[in-house]
């Protein structure tokens, strides 16, 4: 079975500059697979190159055998690949509830009422605040509400740049395993993290990019026990 | 007192023309960044289309029954012109310097002036708009006030259009969509939001407006010329920076304050200073001042208070 996504030497430029430079990787169905990496190491622009919103300079990018990389952003979503991306970037003067249905904005289906009820059920943080400016929430609220609202496309795999950015311990927590709970849900997930030890715990496969290109892979607990991760990313020596 | 309410209703009058303008002006570049100082233009091409429709299909006939034909034709080559131009001039620019667009503007603005003065018959001098039963012709008289009957069409389309375009926003799926790209473009398209199709709404939507002002002119002033776009176009830009350009009610209520202020000054301001010789340098007066203390306009502009 070919991988739900499949990335083949991409490289990605910003005029001349490089910022990724020929990296490969995919991510089966039902995974939860994540990029970790330092400031820079090209993880926000591989996640905006798959989504359309940047242009690959070479390289294939395929999502369910299809290539993908010359489609234009807005017909991704419909393919089934929804993107949070980093900084959250909810609609700040829109409601919770517009924030919702924005995210089903390329379903055509009835169910989108319903969906909304299960983003309120997973967040109910949301569905006690859905007619509140999306702008006055706290850091974790926007943060659950872009993933909700990244849901409400039914996409079959979501890619999540950095959720936990900025947050508290104890709402990171909250995130991450939201994660793992959208994961047992069926949804197959790309994760961003510079959180590394949460992304890796939870992953079931990992890649550690530095300056643009892949330079460790293996299974979450494979990384996690790698000596040179744990120097680099989990603080230890 | 009746001289004050008199100019209450003069100012509303010509506000409601600045408003149906300048809600072109703010759509556009609430979406986009971009002041499209063609817009006056795409007005007097309404107000052209109107005609041409009239002379076309119903020359000679004043029955109230052909304004809606005259609109739609006015609507109907004011959204062709806005949508070519933008397809055209503004969307290879999309990624230019910001200079690029308003300079491309101003070209398009003097293009679109000489189109219809060397190819509209007779544009070369004004031209007289037809008399419609109803909305032209002796003005009402209420409890002491002159009520120009055109002013009740112009005010009336300028309520109908606030309320349609409200809903637009609010209640539709396009709408929405709208208002998404104007707070975060990129963000949009991950939503399934095709921006450009957006941005070709905005467009449409701000030259109807316009093409209705457009009649609502002709019928106040029972003539048109190729250049009434310049000043009434400046007039509307004005109106939506008052307001708080990006912001649509902004550009309705900077409208009507503009045409209540101008009407004002043109009346109270004494000596040489007063009448409406000096109505135009009293706008931008207007405008200077609330540039100066208060930039983001009376009701705030968009802002991207991106957390």
């Amino acid at each position: 079975m070919s991988p739900m996504l499949e990335v083949k030497d991409l490289v990605v430029a910003y005029g001349k500059i490089k910022a990724v430079k020929g990296i490969s990787f995919s991510v089966d169905e039902g995974e939860v697979v994540t990029l970790i990496g330092t400031n820079g190491a090209g993880k926000t622009t591989t996640l905006r190159t798959i989504s359309g919103l940047l242009r690959a300079a070479s390289g294939s990018i395929r999502f369910q055998g299809k290539r993908i990389d010359e489609t234009p952003a807005h017909e991704i979503v419909t393919l089934g690949l929804a993107h949070s991306p980093e900084g959250r970037r909810i609609f700040p003067r829109l409601s919770v509830e517009q924030n919702l249905l924005l995210g089903a904005f390329s379903r055509r289906d009835h169910e989108v009422k319903k969906d909304l009820q299960a983003a309120y059920d997973l967040f109910p943080i949301l569905g006690e605040r859905r007619a509140q400016a999306a702008g006055t929430f706290s850091g974790g609220e926007q943060q659950m509400l872009a993933m909700g609202r990244a849901m409400m496309s039914r996409p079959k795999l979501l890619m999540l740049d950095e959720p936990s950015m900025g947050l508290s311990p104890l709402m990171m927590k909250t995130v991450m395993s939201t994660v793992t709970t959208l994961q047992e849900q069926g949804t197959t997930i790309l994760l961003v993290e510079q959180n590394a030890q949460a992304a890796l715990k939870r992953a079931t496969k990992g890649y550690v990019l530095e300056v643009g290109r892949i330079v460790l892979s293996g299974t979450g607990s494979e990384l996690l026990t790698s000596d040179d991760v744990r120097k680099a990313y989990l603080g230890e020596d | 007192m009746t001289e004050f309410l008199q100019q209450i209703v003069n100012g509303l009058t010509l506000g409601s023309l600045y408003a149906l303008i300048a809600v072109g002006y703010t759509v556009v570049y609430g979406i986009v960044q971009l002041i499209n100082f063609a817009h006056g233009e795409v007005f007097m091409i309404g107000a052209f289309g109107a005609l041409a429709t009239w002379s076309v299909l119903f020359k000679g006939q004043t029955g109230l029954w052909v304004l809606p034909i005259m609109v739609i034709g006015a609507v109907i080559v004011s959204v062709v012109t806005a949508v070519v131009m933008e397809r055209i001039a503004y969307r290879p620019l999309r990624n230019a310097p910001r200079l690029a667009p308003l300079i491309t503007a101003i070209g398009i603005s003097v293009f679109l002036q000489e189109a219809v003065r060397l190819f509209y018959p007779g544009a070369k001098s004004k031209l007289s708009f037809p008399e419609i039963d109803v909305v032209t012709g002796a003005a009402l008289k209420i409890g002491g006030l002159n009520i120009q009957r055109a002013a009740v069409f112009t005010v009336g389309s300028l309520l109908l259009s606030a309320v349609l375009l409200w809903f637009f926003v609010n209640r539709t799926r396009m709408g929405q969509g709208m208002q998404a790209v104007s707070e975060d473009p990129d963000t949009a398209q991950l939503m399934g939001i095709n921006v450009n199709r957006i941005i070709v709404i905005a467009f449409a939507l701000g030259a109807a407006l316009a093409a209705v002002g457009g009649v609502a002119q002709g019928l106040l002033n029972s003539n048109i010329d190729f250049r009434m776009g310049f000043l009434a176009g400046l007039k509307a830009f004005t109106a939506a920076v008052l307001g708080g350009i990006g912001n649509i009610q902004g550009a309705i209520v900077g409208g009507l304050t503009l045409g209540i202020a101008e009407s004002m000054a043109t009346q109270f301001i004494p000596g040489q200073f007063g009448g409406s010789a000096w109505k135009d340098v009293w706008a931008f007066v207007l405008l200077i001042l609330v540039l100066v203390f208060r930039p983001q306009g009376l009701l705030g502009a968009r802002v991207v208070d991106r957390a």
